[in-house]
């Protein structure tokens, strides 16, 4: 009965929107990490090195003004006429390096406490200095060097961030949401009441579908507006849409495992800790919060299980690495496989009743 | 002779026939047998763990019985029957609503699963007093004001057939007596009702016909006054303590069945033939803190079980 469907699914969303607690865990806290790790990440995309200049020097000096654009992704520098307050920043490590000039002399101060930073400055410095020699030689360079970066050129952090925590956000909400709608119904009899009512299992099933699916498209559609805002920068590609289907199957995967937790507890604290206990493991796994680039192999392999680890990395080829639509199909097959295994096992283990 | 083939089961709404249902060793129901007419009001009476909730459960199409039948209408609840549920109306015992949705919410969302439309859901709400409490969620609503809106839920779909489980347990004397005149309206509109009650009051108050349950049988089932004259108990009746003096009072009656006690409180005869002693009370202008008491269905379950009635 349509009926049954548009009242349950509004019973739903009515119960969803005045739950404070609901609100806050499925919209505001991944939102809340999306702005913490946007502000802190903001500006770490280039990782510059602090550099003082001491003085006048030359080779700085006397560059290009595109020649020093380009230093100055690498290089912050900063010009001083303190020497000894310089030197002492070098010393304390609140700079990288300072660099001073007499005459053809560059001469460079650096701690060696990090050997990688003053090594990359030193490398800099020395490239910044040989091509002022040949320069003055007018002799034209017979080899250039040209670098170029792949992806998208203006790469931040933002762009990795936003498919991670968009993919995590989901499956909190899809999760908790049926756990937590199949105990307390159960608990409060509500199920026992839907049995007693013309209403057919699929009807209730369908409605809790439905509010889950709009409520990760809400979270989608808040996630994206947000980064998007000129201070985070997020820019999509070409295929972002694609992101929408994969979201809905992901939506399908986790309330699936939502069920199983809920099917299996029998108090409302229980399903939380038990949904809990994998919804956040499965996000620290599935890269939502940094990547697991670094991880170890046997890592990465146990990670592949989970639903949300496809959905992290379909979501980052659609959004921001610029793949085309195909390439989220398998992991689309993948979830909806998952959610029907899940699904299934859960219909297993279903409860009208307490007793 | 299958109940569904008896000339009883032509006019009976429900018909209950050797219903059995044990959990592990307990028997639950062991062998409940009843029928229950078109418009009437039919109690269980029972302690807690009688039986009264399991039974009405298979009755309602909630539990599958071990064995023996029901008819409601005629038809089996077991497998879940929609058909039934359409012309059945239950109000469970916990008051089941969704969460934080108003009184209105909550009855047009139970009303839409039956296709009923706003207005009439709506009107349910005025019939059960809660007309004034429509945009207040039910988290909020007083015990007595939940069991009203549960019973509005379960009427909402006007079913002839209604299952209440319970309604009173839990409110205070006011709430309670509210709720009685509320369920003698619903027996007013023709409806058959099937209570469950542990409230031997309730019971004699509401019912036209009491079945009292324990262990998982009916142990007897009739009118509440049937059953109270049945029991042919002595009729208690107290005056002030002192009225007259006890040896005085014990020489007023001898030898006819009359029995006089003096708590300290109340000076009691307890007899089978009130009408001498009223006479010969009054003659002596010893009315003072009058009280009659007959035999209460609290007698009738003392008597068929040999132990008090506790909840």
């Amino acid at each position: 009965m349509t009926g049954g469907l548009a009242s349950l699914s509004r019973a739903m969303t009515l119960g969803f929107v005045r739950d404070k607690g609901a609100l806050f865990f499925t919209i505001l806290f991944p939102l809340m990490f999306l702005l913490i790790f946007g502000v802190v990440f903001k500006d770490s995309g280039g990782d510059r090195s602090e550099v003082l200049q001491i003085g006048p020097v030359a080779v700085f000096d006397q560059m290009p003004v595109d020649a020093r654009e380009g230093l100055s992704e690498v290089l912050e520098v900063t010009r001083t006429d303190d020497r000894a307050g310089a030197l002492e920043q070098v010393r304390k490590g609140d700079v990288d390096a300072a660099i001073e000039q007499q005459g053809g002399t560059v001469t460079l101060h650096y701690s060696a406490a990090d050997p990688v930073t003053a090594g990359t400055v030193r490398g800099v410095l020395e490239s910044v200095v040989q091509h002022a020699n040949l320069a003055a030689t007018g002799v034209p360079p017979s080899l250039t060097l040209q670098a170029e970066q792949v992806e998208d050129e203006s790469i931040k952090p933002i762009q990795y961030m936003t498919p991670g925590l968009i993919g995590w956000a989901v499956a909190v909400g899809a999760a908790f949401g049926a756990a937590m709608t199949l105990v307390t119904w159960r608990q409060k009899k509500i199920l026992r009441r839907l049995r007693l009512a013309p209403v057919s299992t699929a009807t209730v099933v369908t409605a809790r579908v439905t509010v889950s699916v709009g409520i990760a498209l809400l979270q989608l559609a808040v996630f994206i507006g947000i980064a998007s805002l000129p201070y985070f920068g997020l820019r999509l590609t070409g295929s972002w849409w694609m992101a929408i289907p994969l979201v809905v199957a992901a939506t399908l995967a986790f309330l699936s495992l939502g069920l199983l937790a809920g099917a299996w507890a029998k108090t409302p604290e229980a399903a939380s800790a038990v949904t809990n206990l994998i919804v956040l493991p499965m996000a620290f796994l599935s890269g939502s919060f940094f990547p697991l680039d670094d991880a170890p192999q046997w890592l990465r392999t146990v990670s592949e299980i989970f639903p949300l680890k496809h959905l992290n990395d379909s979501m980052l080829d659609v959004m921001v690495r610029g793949e085309g639509p195909a390439s989220a199909l398998p992991t689309l097959g993948l979830l909806l496989g998952f959610a029907l295994v899940v699904g299934f096992i859960a219909t297993r283990l279903f409860r009208w009743d307490d007793v | 002779m299958r109940p569904t083939d008896s000339i009883a089961a032509v006019t009976s709404v429900i018909v209950v026939h050797d219903l059995k249902k044990s959990y592990g060793e307990v028997r639950a129901v062991d062998g409940v047998s009843f029928e229950v007419d078109q418009g009437e009001f039919f109690g269980i009476l029972g302690p807690n763990g009688a039986g009264k909730t399991t039974t009405l459960e298979i009755m309602e199409g909630l539990r599958e019985a071990d064995a023996g039948e029901v008819r409601i209408d005629g038809e089996s609840p077991w497998p879940r029957n929609p058909r039934l549920l359409r012309r059945i109306g239950v109000q469970l015992q916990a008051s089941s609503f969704f969460e934080r949705l108003t009184a209105r919410e909550q009855i047009r969302t139970f009303g839409s699963l039956y296709g009923v439309p706003a207005p009439r859901a709506d009107e349910l709400l005025e019939m059960v007093g809660l007309a004034d409490k429509a945009d207040t969620q039910t988290e909020k609503l007083s015990g007595g004001q939940m069991q009203r809106l549960s019973i509005a839920c379960a009427l909402v779909h006007d079913p002839h057939v209604v299952f209440l489980d319970e309604p009173t347990t839990g409110l205070d004397p006011q709430a309670r007596r509210n709720l009685w005149d509320l369920l003698r309206g619903i027996k007013d509109q023709g409806r058959t009702v099937v209570l469950t009650t542990h409230y031997l009051d309730e019971a004699e108050t509401l019912c036209d016909r009491v079945a009292i349950m324990d262990h998982g049988r009916i142990l007897e089932a009739a009118p509440p006054a049937t059953l109270v004259r049945g029991l042919d108990a002595p009729t208690r009746i107290s005056v002030e303590s002192g009225a007259i003096d006890l040896e005085e009072a014990r020489r007023m009656f001898p030898g006819n069945g009359v029995e006089v006690t003096d708590d300290g409180v109340s000076l009691t005869f307890a007899t089978r033939t009130p009408a001498p002693v009223l006479a010969a009370l009054a003659e002596r202008n010893a009315l003072r803190g009058l009280a009659v008491r007959g035999a209460t269905l609290e007698d009738v379950f003392l008597h068929l079980t040999g132990r008090e009635f506790r909840e």
